[in-house]
């Protein structure tokens, strides 16, 4: 799926190629222009329509009411009045999730994860929270007892995987183009290449986002978000959606606490609220710092992951 | 976030009901958004135009029922009404709520004619 204008296919690359791409077709932008493109090898251009687009009225007189709080309510306009069986159309009850393409991808792969004892971890943060070196020691500190494959998704370069792939560990760069996040097509493209051992560890380093990587399943058994000191404790409050989807927060880079004002305490409460169940580890990738816990958070989600092979 | 991702997903799902129920145009798309999913409606609105070009769903209408936002609160062991991910129990104020309900985007409904 093309994430940047939605449609179907993109500029997706895992390791250099393609991933598949649909026929030609056709956009009309709201301000008329129309935007014609395939999806071959040519990448395509996406060309913003003018500034402000989105927040203004639309020409059919629909309209948008802001409350004090700040909250938009919608359902005043001619939709909002619409009342079926008023004439010859008749409604269809569909009754799907938005999402159903790729959460029935994301449950493929986790099957085919599930058969193979493989334990499949969705890492996601900010950039720049330290992601890529905490897998580096997480894979060196798991070397010769664990087999780890690494899964790298940055928008463009391979620097990411050709790090992991300095570890000794097995790594695949996804390149999104233009995209925001994984989604669960690329992921299991990428599985079907990598071929992970059965009974190891895979670690999925999504896109550096807090916001989209939250919505798309990738058929992982768990999120596990990263958030470093030298962010701000308000971060599980501002995007609380990644906070509320993961099951384990990191909170990396510690070694730097003393030269920061950041109030741990503080942050995990704010995580906390946004997800009761939330599991917190503070680690430091650099110093190695709280390793045995994370170590140890990994091994217990594997011993469930093997124990339950079915091949 | 990604509603382009996402009208492109109602899309797919409106083109495929038409296809495995015959019928070729759609006047209105009702969706059910929930207060707690992490959907911004104003955009997805804009981008549903956008996308639904050339569809049997081009030109449609959009209607966003919302649903209102629900957890489970631990202290008082029941269900409560929050209308974001981090609000506290409206009854003991405890941050033990857990979200449950208003979380979905759903295809609800089409009309047709």
């Amino acid at each position: 799926m093309c994430n940047v204008c939605g449609c179907g296919a993109g500029e997706t690359r895992i390791e250099g190629e393609a991933v598949d791409h649909e026929q030609e077709h056709e956009h009309v932008h709201a301000d008329g222009t129309v935007h014609r493109h395939s999806h071959g090898a040519a990448s395509h251009q996406w060309v913003p329509v003018a500034a402000g687009h989105a927040h203004r009225h639309a020409p059919d007189g629909e309209h948008v009411h802001e409350h004090a709080d700040g909250s938009l309510h919608y359902g005043h306009g001619p939709a909002g009045a619409h009342a079926p069986g008023m004439s010859q159309a008749q409604m269809v009850k569909i009754e799907q999730n938005i999402l159903a393409k790729n959460d029935g991808l994301a449950e493929r792969n986790r099957g085919w994860l599930a058969d193979r004892g493989i334990l499949a971890l969705n890492l996601v943060s900010s950039p720049g929270s330290g992601k890529t070196t905490l897998l580096v020691r997480t894979i060196e500190s798991l070397k010769g007892r664990v087999p780890v494959a690494v899964v790298e998704g940055d928008q463009q370069t391979s620097f990411d995987a050709e790090r992991i792939r300095a570890t000794g560990a097995p790594a695949l760069q996804i390149n999104t183009g233009k995209g925001c996040h994984l989604d669960a097509h690329m992921v299991g493209r990428a599985l079907e290449k990598l071929a992970p051992a059965d009974d190891s560890v895979l670690l999925i380093e999504n896109v550096g986002n807090l916001v989209c990587p939250a919505a798309f399943d990738l058929g992982e058994a768990a999120k596990v978000v990263v958030l470093s000191v030298t962010e701000g404790e308000d971060k599980p409050l501002k995007y609380p959606d990644m906070f509320a989807a993961a099951s384990l927060m990191l909170v990396n880079k510690t070694d730097l606490l003393p030269y920061l004002n950041f109030p741990m305490d503080r942050a995990i409460e704010y995580a906390l609220r946004v997800n009761p169940t939330l599991q917190v580890i503070q680690v430091s990738a650099t110093t190695g710092a709280g390793f045995d816990a994370w170590l140890g958070w990994i091994d217990a989600r594997l011993a469930e992951a093997m124990a339950a092979r079915t091949r | 976030m990604h509603e382009m991702s996402l009208a492109e997903g109602i899309r797919q799902i409106v083109e495929d009901a038409g296809r495995s129920q015959g019928f070729g145009r759609v006047k209105l798309v009702v969706l059910e958004i929930g207060q707690l999913s992490s959907v911004e409606p104003e955009s997805l609105r804009f981008c549903f135009d956008v996308v639904m070009k050339d569809s049997i769903a081009d030109g449609a209408q959009l209607q966003i029922d919302p649903v209102p936002g629900s957890g489970w609160c631990m202290q008082c062991a029941e269900s409560v009404p929050i209308s974001v991910l981090y609000d506290p129990c409206p009854k003991c104020g405890s941050y033990q709520v857990q979200a449950t309900g208003g979380t979905e985007m759903r295809v609800k409904e089409l009309e047709i004619e």
